[in-house]
C-alpha cells in the first residue's frame, strides 16, 4: 500500500472515531432539551402565582420598600451572567459575556460600576484571565441548576443591594442569560432585577388576565409592609432560577446545534478523503498496471532483438 | 354549593391542586381557616402543615416549609419553597433529620431551620396517618 493512501486511510479513521462522539454529545444534549423545558413548564406556576401576589401587594400597600424605589444617583451595579460550565456549546457562553461587556460599557457610561456574580466555569474563565474582580462565583451545576443555586446568587445580590453603595453595596442588579423561545432560537437578554419596574409587572399581568378581573382587595396578614418584605426577596430568587432554567435549556440547545454541525462536517470530510483514498488507490494501480505493461514490452522488445 | 379552587404550587412544581370544601393554613399570626366565599387574603405563612378537606370529605395533608397564601374569589393558592404531600414524605428518614439535627450541638439558625423542617414533615405525616386509622 502507497504511503499517501495510508494516511488517507489514518485520517478517515480519525475522523469516524471524532464523528461518533459529537453524534453521542448531540443526541445526549437533544435528550436534556425536553428534559430542561419540562422544568420550565414546571416552574411556571409558582412565578405567575407570585407575580400576581406581589402587583396586588404592590398596588395596594405601599410602594415605598426599598425594593422598589430606585436610587436617584445609582453608583454601582450588580451584573450576573449565566453561562456553562462546559464548551462545546457554539456561542452559548461567549453570547452571554460578549453581552454582559455591551452592558458594563453601558453602565460605566451612566456612571455606574459594574461588580460581577459570574455562574458557570466559562465566565469565570473569562474575568480569571482577564485579572477583573469577581464578588462571587458558582459553578458545577448550570446544565441542571436547583432552586438553592438560585437562592444562593439571590441572597448574595441582596444583601449587597440593602447595604449603601458607599460600603460595598449595589443600587441596581442586572441579569444576563439566554432566553429559550424555542428548540431553534435562544436569545441573550438582559434583565433588571432591581428595583423591580413594578409598573412593568402590573401592566404585563393586566394583559394577560380577562377583562374585568380587576385586582382584589386584599387584606394583608400580618402586614402589607411584611408580605412584602417577604414576597420581594422570593421574586429575586425566583427570577434568578427562572432565567438559570431557561439558560441551561438554551445551552443543551446550543450544544445540540453545535454537535449536530459538528457531526455533519465530520460526514463531509470522510466524505471528501474517501473520494482522495479511492483516487490515490486508483492512481497506484494504473501506475502498477504501467510498470508491468512497460517491463513486458521491453522485456519482448529485448528478446525480439536478439 | 359554591367550592374553593385550591392548587398547592412549589417553587418547581406542582403539588395538589382540585376543588375543596375547606383550607386550615398556619400564618405568624395563628391559623386560619378558609371556607367559600372567604374575603381576598394576601398573607405570609410559617412551617407548618396545610390541611385540605376536599369536596368529597377526604383530607389532604402538606408540609409546607415558608411561602405565603393568596385567597380571592374563591381561589386559594399556596405558594412554599419546600411543599411536600403528607404520602410523599419519608418518616423515618425525617426522624433520622430530626435526631441529627438535635444532637448536633451547635445552636445556629441552620440547625433550628432544620429541627423544625424534620417535626413539620413529622406532623404532616402522623396527621395523614391518624386520619386513615380513624376511617
Amino acid at each position: 500500500m502507497g504511503a499517501q493512501l495510508r494516511v488517507y486511510r489514518r485520517r478517515i479513521k480519525s475522523v469516524k472515531a471524532t464523528k461518533k462522539i459529537t453524534k453521542a454529545m448531540e443526541l445526549i444534549a437533544s435528550s436534556r432539551i425536553v428534559k430542561a423545558q419540562q422544568r420550565v413548564d414546571a416552574s411556571l406556576p409558582y412565578t405567575q402565582e407570585l407575580l400576581r401576589a406581589i402587583s396586588s401587594a404592590v398596588s395596594n400597600g405601599s410602594s415605598s420598600h426599598p425594593l422598589v424605589t430606585p436610587n436617584d444617583s445609582p453608583k454601582r451595579a450588580a451584573v450576573i451572567l449565566l453561562t456553562a460550565d462546559r464548551g462545546l456549546a457554539g456561542a452559548y457562553s461567549s453570547a452571554v459575556i460578549k453581552e454582559g461587556e455591551a452592558l458594563n460599557a453601558l453602565l460605566r457610561e451612566r456612571g455606574i460600576t459594574p461588580t460581577h456574580y459570574l455562574v458557570g466555569r466559562k465566565s469565570v474563565a473569562y474575568y480569571k484571565f482577564r485579572e477583573r474582580a469577581i464578588v462571587k462565583s458558582l459553578t458545577g451545576f448550570t446544565d441542571q441548576p436547583t432552586y438553592e443555586n438560585a437562592k444562593e446568587i439571590g441572597e448574595a445580590v441582596l444583601e449587597a443591594f440593602l447595604n449603601d453603595s458607599e460600603s460595598a453595596g449595589v443600587d441596581e442588579i442586572h441579569i444576563v442569560y439566554t432566553h429559550f423561545l424555542n428548540m431553534a432560537v435562544q436569545e441573550v437578554r438582559v434583565r433588571q432585577l432591581l428595583p423591580i419596574e413594578v409598573v412593568e409587572a402590573t401592566t404585563a399581568q393586566a394583559s394577560e388576565e380577562p377583562k374585568g378581573a380587576a385586582v382584589p382587595l386584599y387584606d394583608f396578614e400580618p402586614s402589607a409592609e411584611a408580605v412584602l418584605d417577604a414576597l420581594l426577596p422570593r421574586y429575586v430568587e425566583n427570577i434568578i432560577y427562572t432565567s438559570m432554567l431557561l439558560g441551561a435549556a438554551s445551552e443543551h440547545a446550543a450544544r445540540r446545534r453545535a454537535m449536530k454541525s459538528a457531526s455533519d462536517n465530520a460526514e463531509e470530510l470522510i466524505k471528501d478523503l474517501s473520494r482522495r483514498a479511492n483516487q490515490a488507490r486508483q492512481a497506484e494501480i494504473t501506475q502498477e498496471i504501467s510498470e508491468i505493461v512497460g517491463g513486458a514490452d521491453a522485456l519482448s522488445s529485448a528478446s525480439s532483438g536478439s | 354549593m359554591t367550592e374553593l379552587t385550591v392548587s398547592v404550587v412549589a417553587v418547581d412544581r406542582n403539588v395538589w391542586s382540585g376543588p375543596a370544601k375547606a383550607l386550615v393554613a398556619k400564618t405568624p399570626e395563628g391559623e386560619i381557616g378558609i371556607l367559600a366565599g372567604h374575603e381576598p387574603v394576601l398573607s405570609l405563612l410559617v412551617n407548618g402543615v396545610v390541611r385540605i378537606t376536599a369536596v368529597d370529605g377526604s383530607k389532604v395533608y402538606v408540609a409546607v416549609h415558608g411561602g405565603f397564601l393568596a385567597v380571592d374569589n374563591n381561589n386559594v393558592r399556596v405558594l412554599a419553597e419546600v411543599a411536600e404531600l403528607a404520602g410523599d414524605i419519608d418518616v423515618s428518614r425525617a426522624q433520622r433529620a430530626l435526631e441529627n439535627a438535635s444532637a448536633s450541638g451547635v445552636d445556629s439558625a441552620e440547625r433550628l431551620a432544620a429541627i423544625h423542617r424534620a417535626e413539620t414533615r413529622i406532623q404532616a405525616a402522623t396527621a395523614a396517618t391518624a386520619v386513615t386509622l380513624h376511617n
